[in-house]
């Protein structure tokens, strides 16, 4: 196994210096696992910048026009510390767009579909390692453009990550860095979507059927579908709006609308037409932003339930249905919007129909949890709260695809609410979960579970009281730099400020993350190959795993979730266990 | 410990649930906190439904999330027994009935609401004459702008957008208990139209018109929000708007007119040609007309 992998590598013999072995071991790269740690690491490093930003949001929010911290001095010195309104409008239109294309998304595909689907399936790497590597290279482009976007005037884009025209064609320079970075984030997850559908498709290890693969895998597998259709459009759609930045051809422009004195457009064109884009893509994306997390979930919760998964096969139709339904929804976001008020009937109804499917995955969790012997480690309490916090994140998705009452509550902070429930208290929580389940796999060492859990426990509390308490703002717009300036809007501030006194404390502890991280990468216990006892095919080799991933090529005999079958005496029965 | 986690588990429905009944029945410290008080039939509906599905969601937060915490209470590994969890892979009956009475539930919200929607958004009102039935035309055309607001009011012909129109800038005077209709339309970027008390939002949109129409039971004072991101001035892109009894009403617009001299109008109207560049529109051009013209307001 290991010789072929060498083969399809471009990985000379690791002799020569220190640096060019540094360099072709981590920036050429073919091997799947450093291509899931770098996806990895740069996402990690990306969730503290975008973190940032949404302290400083939520800053503003509570302190108006007070003197920032720090940046205040920093950047606006001539004010007294003082951020500007467009500066404010910088702030979450970059923290949303870093946290969307720069962490979950790649910490999802990126790192942990790398990582596990050819460990998962049984293959010794990716259909393609080239063109994984490719994937990873094509983030750095779009890193690039951000972080010199941060030095163009008001410090970066500012038309929100939906980016709607007419008011995106005409903000600074910024805007075009920030559409080029899209486009390369996009022909990033292109590459890599291409390569995880083969791999799936062609790769699996003998006896390893579709119906036999872990719901991780199935998560990546549905996720990469939606990939390889959604992004397409966007991606259109991007470099269409960057033609009417830079060479005026009015895709998305009415006719005769000028702004601060600039030249009229000459029209022909239609603003809605990119909202209909954005949200073909957008509403897909927000389930690729899901799907992985909730197919890890489903794995992890087995495995500590010490239980088969509930309703398998129901799970892997209900994830299918979300990606099929996911398509025909994205007007829920287009509601107020202006668009044909009949059409926007239709996409309530297949809206409520994707709570349907979301519902089944929540009950089918619960089942597997009940009658088990729950063993609450780190990993599972994280995974347990994503489920708890997804009830909610769906629940408020309900109240919001009914057309009358989004009304009220769009473009409000209900919205707030309700998006940082399904990304937040959901995505992130799997993938921090998802981290400490697999950190023994990725670095042979167990992280600390006191402080593990000390983590959870306050990344979950600070979490409700930074998120729940916005579904009660429903009449306080977003993108706001100073509400108050309403005077039906005077008497938020107090909850405001306690919003923001949590989202403090939840950055803060994060650091507790970073340094069990750390600490446990070089100190942590040693793990052996299977330390939570699990069934998957990652745990049957060493770890971390060589290049080639198995020192015998594996062969599956049954599904992943055969825990506390009757006919063993261990209470799991590993997928290539002869019985 | 496993109780502890069960206990936290179990405190998000009881805490969640709590404070979303304390904001809808308005008990402190969350007494003002949703949604101010309807002006509204139209509202009232709307109220209704979202508080509907706002305890039919807490009712189904209740039953999952108390189950989840119980699950852990109740199922959590003490290390006193040997014996295995269950094997149970699924189960075909429980499933079905989870799958079919949500599927229900959410089949009979999607028709019921249908109504409001189209109460709010599809039946422009109508005005019969001489028994032919027609849209009924706006009152007020709203232009929406970076980062104002300007309202032109229908002069005596009751028409929009013609030369009799009165012109007014961040302040919308309606009279309370008549149903009235709004065109709107916007001179550069997307711009939406919210007033939280009659649960009434509207994006307008470069390049297309958009009527609102709405009946205010109570005379109040309460603000036009936007509530689409229009650039740096967005936040302070507010306006007032006036419910007034139909007498103060029409006493305000005589004193509109009045101050209304031709001179004036020319100063801060746009021409035709000039329709497009915000710029023109501004509040200081509006001042600066008024100081030329010797107007006090
Ligand atoms: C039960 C399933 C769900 C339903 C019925 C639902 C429904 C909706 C609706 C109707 C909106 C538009 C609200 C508005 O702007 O007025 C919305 C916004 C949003 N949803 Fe969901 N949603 C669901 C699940 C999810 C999931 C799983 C995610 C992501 C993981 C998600 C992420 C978002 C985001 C990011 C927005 C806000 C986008 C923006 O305007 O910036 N939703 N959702
Ligand atoms: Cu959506
Ligand atoms: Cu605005």
């Amino acid at each position: 196994m290991a010789e072929t992998s060498v083969e399809n590598s471009i990985t000379p013999d690791h002799k020569g210096n220190v640096v060019s072995r540094f360099v072709w071991t981590y920036v050429f790269a073919t091997d799947h696992k450093v291509i899931g740690l770098q996806f990895l690491f740069s996402s990690l490093i990306w969730f503290f910048v975008g973190g940032f930003l949404a302290l400083a949001v939520r800053w503003q929010l509570a302190w108006p026009w007070s003197d920032m911290p720090i940046f205040g001095h920093m950047l606006f010195a001539e004010s007294g510390g003082q951020m500007s309104p467009g500066f404010y409008n910088m702030l979450f239109t970059m923290h949303a767009t870093i946290m969307i294309f720069f962490v979950i998304i790649p910490i999802l595909a990126g790192a942990f579909g790398n990582y596990l689907i050819p460990l998962m399936v049984g293959a010794e790497d990716m259909a393609f390692p080239r063109l994984n590597m490719l994937s990873y290279w094509f983030m750095w482009p779009a890193f690039a453009c951000i972080i010199l976007s941060f030095f163009m005037p008001e410090y970066g884009a500012s038309a929100g990550w939906t980016s709607y025209p007419p008011l995106s064609v005409f903000q600074g320079d910024a805007q075009s860095l920030w559409l080029l970075a899209m486009v390369f984030v996009g022909v990033s997850s292109m590459m890599g979507s291409i390569n995880y559908l083969t791999t799936i498709i062609q790769m699996r290890a003998p006896g390893m059927t579709m119906f036999r693969m872990p719901m991780t895998v199935w998560g990546m597998f549905i996720t990469a579908i939606m990939q390889a259709f959604a992004l397409p459009v966007l991606t259109a759609a991007l470099l269409m709006q960057l033609s009417d930045r830079l060479l005026m051809t009015g895709f998305f422009l009415p006719e005769n609308i000028a702004v601060n004195n600039g030249v009229a457009t000459s029209g022909g064109g239609q603003v809605l037409l990119w909202q209909h884009l954005f949200w073909f893509y957008s509403h897909p994306a927000v389930y690729i932003m899901i799907l992985p997390a909730m197919g890890m979930v489903s794995d992890i919760i087995s495995c500590f339930s010490r239980k088969p998964l509930f309703g398998y096969r129901p799970m892997v139709y209900s994830i299918t249905a979300i990606a099929g339904l996911g398509f025909i929804v994205w007007g829920h976001h287009m509601f107020i919007s202006g668009m044909n008020h009949t059409l926007a009937m239709s996409f309530m109804v297949s809206t409520m129909l994707i709570a349907l499917p979301s519902g089944i995955k929540v009950f089918n969790w619960i089942g597997t949890l009940w009658g088990g012997k729950l063993q609450l480690t780190t990993p599972m309490l994280f995974c347990v709260g994503f489920v708890a916090m997804f009830v909610i994140g769906g629940l408020s998705g309900i109240v919001m695809s009914a057309p009358p009452v989004d009304i009220v509550i769009h473009d409000t902070y209900y919205i707030v609410a309700h998006l940082h429930y399904v990304l937040f208290a959901s995505s992130v929580l799997g993938v921090l979960g998802a981290i400490y389940f697999w950190f023994p796999k990725m670095f042979g060492r167990m992280m600390n579970e006191r402080l593990g859990k000390i983590h959870f426990f306050l990344t979950f509390v600070f979490l409700n009281g930074t998120f729940f308490p916005m579904h009660f703002l429903s009449r306080m717009p977003r993108r706001v730099a100073d509400p108050y300036i309403y005077e039906g809007l005077k008497d938020l501030l107090p909850l405001n400020q306690f919003m923001t006194i949590c989202a403090i404390g939840m950055g803060l502890t994060q650091l507790i993350f970073v340094a069990n991280f750390f600490g446990s990468m070089f100190f942590g216990a040693k793990a052996g190959r299977n330390p939570w006892n699990a069934n998957t095919l990652e745990w049957t080799t060493v770890s971390p795993p060589p290049h080639g991933n198995f020192d015998v090529q594996p062969v599956v005999r049954r599904g992943p979730y055969e825990y506390s079958h009757p006919e063993t005496d261990s209470d799991f029965f590993p997928q290539t266990k002869t019985s | 410990m496993n109780r502890f986690w069960s206990v936290l588990f179990l405190l998000v429905p009881v805490l969640g649930i709590a404070s979303i009944l304390m904001a809808m029945y308005g008990v402190a410290p969350l007494e003002s906190a949703w949604l101010p008080k309807s002006l509204s039939q139209a509202g009232d509906t709307i109220d209704q439904l979202f508080n509907g599905i706002h305890l039919l969601a807490a009712f189904i937060l209740a039953g999952t999330v108390f189950t989840i915490g119980w699950a852990l209470w109740r199922f959590s590994d003490r290390g006193d027994s040997d014996a295995k969890a269950l094997y149970i892979t699924h189960n075909t009956k429980l499933e079905i009935t989870w799958t079919v009475i949500p599927a229900l539930i959410l089949v009979f919200l999607a028709f019921f609401q249908m109504k409001s929607w189209a109460e709010n958004k599809m039946e422009r009102p109508t005005v019969t004459v001489n028994g032919v039935s027609s849209f009924k035309p706006p009152m007020v055309m709203v232009k929406a702008k970076r980062f104002g607001w300007e309202f032109y009011y229908a002069g005596d012909d009751g028409v929009v957008e013609t030369e009799d129109d009165i012109f007014v800038e961040n302040l919308l005077v309606l009279p309370a208990g008549e149903e009235i209709v709004l065109q709107m339309e916007s001179r550069d970027v997307i711009h939406s139209f919210y007033v939280p008390e009659l649960r009434l939002k509207q994006d307008i949109v470069p390049g297309m018109t958009q009527f609102v129409w709405f009946n205010a039971r109570e005379e109040k004072e309460v603000e036009i929000m936007c509530t689409e991101l229009c650039g740096w001035g967005h936040y302070m892109m507010k306006a007032d708007l006036n419910f007034v009894s139909r007498a103060q009403f029409d006493a305000w617009i005589a004193e509109q007119k009045s101050a209304y001299s031709p001179e004036f109008k020319k100063a801060v109207e746009p021409t035709a040609s000039l329709r497009g560049s915000s710029s023109l529109y501004s509040a200081e051009r509006l001042i600066a007309a008024q100081a030329d013209l010797g107007f006090e307001k």
